[in-house]
Order: structure tokens, then C-alpha cells, then sequence
């Protein structure tokens, strides 16, 4: 699995593909910290505005699903090859959580 | 490490598996705790139908027969079915996939040892004042009932025993995506491999509820939490759900191994590809996934209301169809085959029409209206146990003929196999028919006795008369494993002749290194490929070169005994705080001190490097015989 990572370390492959491979993460990443601190200022900005309660919950669970997806996806490397199974579980995992987690909200805390 | 076989005397053999980190020796290890805790199950089974043989009996007490009924279910679910699917798993899986042991081999005998503590612990509680007695569902509004410590045996026992199932399925996983040999695509994977790997993906998936739900009750009996007490604000059903978001899938682990058994089986003495592969393999996926939508079907008269239960009966319904997909599958491999009918096969032949009666008695109770009048019957009672019986049991005896000259290096006696297979299957529908017939005449399940009058003395007298069929098949069982042992004909890689797949490519059993080239893999069924070649071994994919193997360690037993120790203390701390600190004053001591063994051996293991040793090249040449050690 190391060996599919865009950054190989492996010193056979070219030397400027690597480097432009690098810049490349990078960006993204500098990018997705960006956007992140910026969703988390919306975040705290919502909460001391003060706004209706039943406006700011729903925003704030999307904006935290967000931040989740970029960090798996731009930090935790999930955006590389060699990674389908490990997502598989994953959205698995967060199916029967959801699906749990909907039943009791609907039938069981009613 | 000499591979020049020695004569070892009893105590060095003990040793040896206590360390043991071989998977071979670990299946075998599961195999005859799944064994015992099966007899013991079984022994629990047969106190029951001796209660109910007549009407208004009194073999046994009410709280005695509580007891004995939660402890059949418990020990049977948890203690041996899965322990012994765990075993054959342990077996044949690392082998199906040519590799040389599972991912992670301390890991593998953490678990297997922490499921023997659990469950040696849940079954002292015979000895230690009552055992559990809210029957294995153990529903919080009986749980936090029940007097004495029964119930904490149950949430402990399970805890420890489900840690280590926990951990073996995630072994599993790894095993199988990472492990493969060269060639061994997902979808080359023998049926047994692909229904380990969604079996241990559910594991995964299915314990974590279980867990939540075994703590949250510990909680409620041990600190005075409410969880599930209404009078606190609490609700008592959240238990059910939980118990039920495990215990469904928890099924569907017991029921897809077994499925990937059968499917050897069929193809191995129908001497054909199994039929429709692929379908298999996505109809077992699809199985397990819609093993997780399905729970509430257990609890329908609850009265989560009628759209919940039409969803869920619809969901539950749709289970029927890859389960039909599945059947069908393997009568058309059978179909047109060159059939040969030794014990292994009789089981499967069997296994169909009996597992289908169970199936259809499934989509039954799914009906939510109908379910209201089944629901807690011994309908009920005869559905489950065609399911579990009639597929998961009849599984485990056709690996047991199937596998074990792969597992011992000798076959069972096929005469005797089959007079236990005869008498089983007799016993079995014996049994458990007549009882679909005791539900619908209304017959609640979980009683103590029946009156007389009612017209059920015969049907109960008959379903007795079966069980005793099944225990007599047992002994059979019994004896033939004995003689077998005692005889020890060696056999050769492939005694049955017809093996399809890399098992069958190596001696049996196997070197403790199994595979001294890994093979290379070009199909489905491989071993079949280059026979159908001419070849009468696999083409290697590499060198002879060193063997990297890990070394043998007791470090996960003592990480399993400390839990077993401090569970104690953690039960008995309760009777501590009750008294005021007047009695039980070791037991706070007696959880430290079990603690710090179990952390302490977590830590020797965490600072002290063990990086195994090698088997070299120039050792591995000599060794032509294969080097059992």
C-alpha cells in the first residue's frame, strides 16, 4: 500500500514529479486548513450571534461533517489510491451508526 | 527450532499450546473449548427436555430451570458455536489464502484466551451462587430483577469473551486483505474465506453494541445507574435495541461460516466449479448488510408502532431473497455433478432442506401482524432452532468430518460418521418439528411446566424423545474421535481425494510454517486447476528463502487471566459496599491486583521488542517431509 502513495519515497521515480507531487499536497492541504479554520469561525460566529437554535444545530452538524470529510480526505490520505477498502468500512461503519442513531431518535426517544 | 520430530512428554505438550501463536494449534485450542462448552450447552439442553417430557414435572425447580434455559442459549451462542466456527476459521482460512499464519498471531491467542476466561467465568457462576437467569437476551426489565449475581457473571463473562471475538474478527479482516497470496484476487477467494471475511466484518460492526449495551447494564447493577430503570428515567427497551443490533447480525455470524462450509462441500463431492460464484459472493455480502436493518424484527409486539414494523418486516423479508439466491446455488452444483456421498456431503444434502424449513418459518414471524400471535411461542423456539441447528450445527459436524484430516492428520471413521449424522438428523427434526405444532397450539416458551390435559403431553414427549436422538449421535461422535485417534492412520495433503482448494496443496497436517514457497495462485480453486493440469503440486510464486515466524508467547494468557481475576473483584465490590465494608473486603483488592496483572503484561509486551526468529533457507531445504515440530 505504501508503494501506490502519490509521495513515494521510492528515489526511482523521478525526481520533479515527486517535487510537483508534493506542492501539489501541499496546496491542498494549506487550502483544507484554510477552509477549516474558516468554518470553524462561522461555527463559533452562528453560536454568539445568537440565532434561533433550530437554525443553528442542523448548520452546525454539516459544517462539522465537513470538516470531517477533509480531514480523512486531505490530511489522513484518504484522497490516495489504495484506500477503497479501508472506506468501505468506514461508510459502513457510519451507515449502521446513522441507521441506529435514526431509530432511536424516531422510536424509542419519541 | 529443530524440525526433526521429537517424542514430548505431556507437561512440554501443555506448555506448548498455552504459548502457542500458531493458528493451526489455536483452531484446535477452539475446537475443544467450542467442544466442551458444546457438551456442556447440550447436558443444560437435555436437563430441559427431561423437565418438559411430562406434564407437570418437577425434575428440576423453576429458578433452577431459568437458569438452565439462559445458560443453554449463552453457552451455545457465545461458547460454541462461535468458538468452533472460530476454529475452523483458525484452520482452514490462512491456508485457503496461502499464507503462512494470520496477520497478527499474539493477537489471535489474546482472543482465543480471553474467550476461554469469559467463558469459564460465566460458567462458574454455578458454583458461586446462581447462575444468570433472565434468559440470553437478558432483557433489562428481568435483568435488574434478578437477585444475586447471576446476571453479573453474564455481563462480565460476555464482556471478556466478547473482547476476544472482538479481536479475533479484526485478525480475520486483516488477514484476508493483506495476507493473500500472489495471484489470490478477491475474487479467487474459496467461499469459506469470503463468508469468514463478512462474518468477522459484522463482528467488527455487531460487538460494539453489545459491549455499550453489557456496560451500560453493569452500570445499572453494579453503581446504581439508571439506564434502563423507568423509575429513574430511564427506559428499559434502549436494552433491547442494543441487545438486538448485535444479536441480529450475531446470527448471521454464526450462519455465514457455516455457509462457507457447506459451499466446500459442494463443490469438493460434486466434483464441480460451485455454481454461480459470483452470485455467492455478492449474495453473502448483500446477507450481511441487510443483517444490520432487520433488528426490530425481534421486537415487534414491543409496540414501536405499525410504520416501524412494516419497515423492518419488509426488511426482514428481503433476507429471504440472496438466502434463496444462496440455495439455489448449490443444488445446481450439485445438479449434473459426479456426486460422491460421504459424511460431509450427507450434512450438506441435509442442511438444505432443513435450513429451508427454518427460512420459511422466518419470513413467517416477519409477517408483524401474524408475529403477534407466534411471538414468544414455541414456534419461535422451533424456528430458531431449525435455523441454528438445521444450518450452523449441521455446519460444524460437516467440518468436523470435512476438516479434520486437515486439522489432525487422520480421518474420522466415515461408518460411524454417518450413524451420527442418521441419528442427528432424526433427533434433530424429531425434536423441533413437533414444536412449531406446540407454538401454534399456544404453548409459551421459557416455562417451567405445562399442565396436563391441554394436549401437549405427546408433541412434548416426542420432542424429547428426539433430543435424546441428539445426544446419542453425540456420544457417537464421541467415540468415533476417540477410535480415530487412537488408530492415527496418517493421511496424505489431499485424503479426500477431490480438494479444490490451497489446503488440500499441503500435508496434514500442515508444517508449522505451512506453506514453504508460497503458492501461485491462477483461478478459482487453484489446487483443481493444476491438478486438471497434470501438476500434482502448486507452482511456487518465489524462492525457497528464510521463513520470518513469530515466537511462542504466555503473555496473552496471563493478559486474560488478569481480567478473569479482577471480574471477581469487580462483582464482588459490590457485596463490599453493601456491607458497609464489613465483608468481601479483598474484593477491591482482588480487581487492583487483576488490573495490574492484565496491564502489567500489556506493558511487558509493549517495552520488550520480540521480532521472532527465522527459519533458514539451508533448514527448509533439508526438511523435504514438510517438519512437523
Amino acid at each position: 500500500m505504501a508503494t501506490q502513495q502519490s509521495t513515494s519515497a521510492n528515489p526511482k521515480v523521478n525526481y520533479k514529479y515527486r517535487r510537483n507531487k508534493a506542492r501539489q499536497e501541499m496546496r491542498t492541504q494549506v487550502t483544507s486548513f484554510a477552509l477549516m479554520i474558516f468554518l470553524t469561525l462561522i461555527a463559533f460566529i452562528m453560536v454568539m450571534a445568537g440565532f434561533d437554535k433550530y437554525f443553528v444545530l442542523p448548520v452546525l452538524l454539516v459544517l462539522a461533517a465537513v470538516q470531517v470529510v477533509l480531514q480523512l480526505y486531505n490530511f489522513m490520505h484518504m484522497s490516495h489510491k489504495g484506500h477503497e477498502g479501508v472506506a468501505l468500512f468506514l461508510y459502513t461503519g457510519v451507515f449502521i451508526a446513522f441507521i441506529t442513531i435514526l431509530t432511536f431518535l424516531t422510536i424509542v426517544w419519541w | 527450532m529443530s524440525t526433526v520430530a521429537q517424542k514430548k512428554g505431556f507437561l512440554s505438550v501443555l506448555w506448548d499450546y498455552l504459548t502457542t501463536v500458531d493458528h493451526k494449534k489455536i483452531a484446535i485450542l477452539y475446537l475443544i473449548s467450542g467442544g466442551f462448552f458444546f457438551l456442556v450447552g447440550g447436558i443444560e439442553a437435555m436437563i430441559i427436555r427431561v423437565q418438559l417430557a411430562v406434564p407437570d414435572n418437577s425434575f428440576v425447580s423453576a429458578g433452577l430451570y431459568n437458569e438452565l434455559l439462559t445458560m443453554h442459549g449463552t453457552t451455545m451462542i457465545f461458547l460454541a458455536a462461535m468458538p468452533l466456527l472460530f476454529g475452523f476459521m483458525n484452520a482452514v482460512v490462512p491456508l485457503q489464502i496461502g499464507a503462512r499464519d494470520v496477520a497478527f498471531p499474539f493477537l489471535n491467542s489474546l482472543g482465543f484466551w480471553l474467550f476461554f476466561f469469559g467463558g469459564i467465568f460465566l460458567n462458574l457462576s454455578w458454583f458461586l451462587g446462581g447462575a444468570p437467569d433472565a434468559g440470553w437476551t437478558s432483557y433489562a426489565s428481568l435483568s435488574l430483577a434478578s437477585e444475586g449475581h447471576g446476571i453479573d457473571f453474564y455481563v462480565l463473562g460476555l464482556q471478556i469473551s466478547g473482547a476476544g471475538t472482538l479481536i479475533a474478527g479484526i485478525n480475520f479482516l486483516v488477514t484476508i486483505i493483506n495476507m493473500r497470496a500472489p495471484g489470490m484476487t478477491y475474487m479467487r477467494m474459496p467461499l469459506f474465506t469470503w463468508s469468514s471475511f463478512v462474518a468477522s466484518a459484522l463482528i467488527l460492526f455487531a460487538f460494539p453494541p453489545l459491549t455499550v449495551g453489557l456496560f451500560l447494564m453493569l452500570f445499572d447493577r453494579m453503581f446504581g445507574a439508571g439506564f434502563f430503570d423507568v423509575s429513574m428515567g430511564g427506559n428499559t427497551i434502549i436494552w433491547e435495541h442494543l441487545f438486538w443490533i448485535f444479536g441480529h447480525p450475531e446470527v448471521y455470524i454464526l450462519i455465514l461460516p457455516a455457509f462457507g462450509i457447506f459451499s466446500e462441500i459442494f463443490a469438493t463431492f460434486s466434483r464441480k466449479r460451485l455454481f454461480g460464484y459470483a452470485a455467492m459472493v455478492f449474495a453473502t455480502v448483500l446477507i450481511g448488510f441487510l443483517g444490520f436493518m432487520v433488528w426490530a424484527h425481534h421486537m415487534f409486539t414491543v409496540g414501536l408502532g405499525p410504520t416501524a414494523n412494516a419497515i423492518f418486516a419488509v426488511a426482514t423479508m428481503a433476507i429471504a431473497v440472496p438466502t434463496g439466491v444462496k440455495i439455489f446455488n448449490w443444488m445446481l452444483t450439485m445438479w449434473g455433478g459426479s456426486i460422491k456421498f460421504t459424511t460431509p456431503m450427507l450434512y450438506a444434502v441435509a442442511f438444505i432442506p432443513s435450513f429451508v424449513a427454518g427460512g420459511v418459518t422466518g419470513v413467517m414471524l416477519a409477517a408483524a401482524a401474524a408475529d403477534y400471535q407466534y411471538h414468544d411461542t414455541y414456534f419461535v423456539v422451533a424456528h430458531f432452532h431449525y435455523v441454528i441447528i438445521g444450518g450452523v450445527v449441521l455446519g460444524l459436524l460437516a467440518g468436523t468430518h470435512f476438516y479434520w484430516p486437515k486439522m489432525f492428520g487422520t480421518m474420522l471413521n466415515e461408518t460411524l460418521g454417518k450413524i451420527t449424522f442418521w441419528l442427528f438428523l432424526i433427533g434433530f427434526h424429531g425434536t423441533f418439528f413437533i414444536q412449531h405444532f406446540l407454538g401454534l397450539m399456544g404453548m409459551p416458551r421459557r416455562i417451567w411446566k405445562f399442565l396436563p390435559g391441554q394436549g401437549l403431553e405427546l408433541p412434548n414427549l416426542i420432542s424429547t424423545i428426539g433430543a435424546f436422538f441428539m445426544a446419542v449421535a453425540v456420544i457417537v461422535l464421541l467415540i468415533n474421535i476417540v477410535i480415530t485417534s487412537v488408530k492415527n492412520e496418517r493421511v496424505g495433503n489431499d485424503p479426500w481425494g477431490d480438494g479444490r482448494t490451497l489446503e488440500w496443496a499441503i500435508s496434514s497436517p500442515p508444517p508449522f510454517y505451512n506453506f514453504k514457497q508460497l503458492p501461485l495462485v491462477r483461478g478459482l480453486d487453484p489446487y483443481w486447476i493444476e491438478k486438471m493440469e497434470g501438476n500434482t503440486k502448486m507452482t511456487p510464486a518465489e524462492p525457497i528463502g528464510d521463513i520470518h515466524m513469530p515466537n511462542n508467547s504466555f503473555i496473552p494468557f496471563v493478559m486474560s487471566l488478569g481480567l478473569f481475576i479482577a471480574a471477581f473483584g469487580a462483582m464482588y465490590q459490590v457485596d463490599w459496599r453493601a456491607s458497609d465494608g464489613e465483608s468481601f473486603v479483598w474484593a477491591l483488592p482482588v480487581l487492583v491486583i487483576g488490573m495490574l496483572i492484565t496491564l502489567g503484561s500489556m506493558a511487558v509486551r509493549s517495552l520488550k521488542d520480540d521480532h521472532g526468529y527465522h527459519i533458514h533457507k539451508e533448514d527448509l531445504m533439508e526438511d523435504e517431509e514438510g517438519g512437523r515440530d
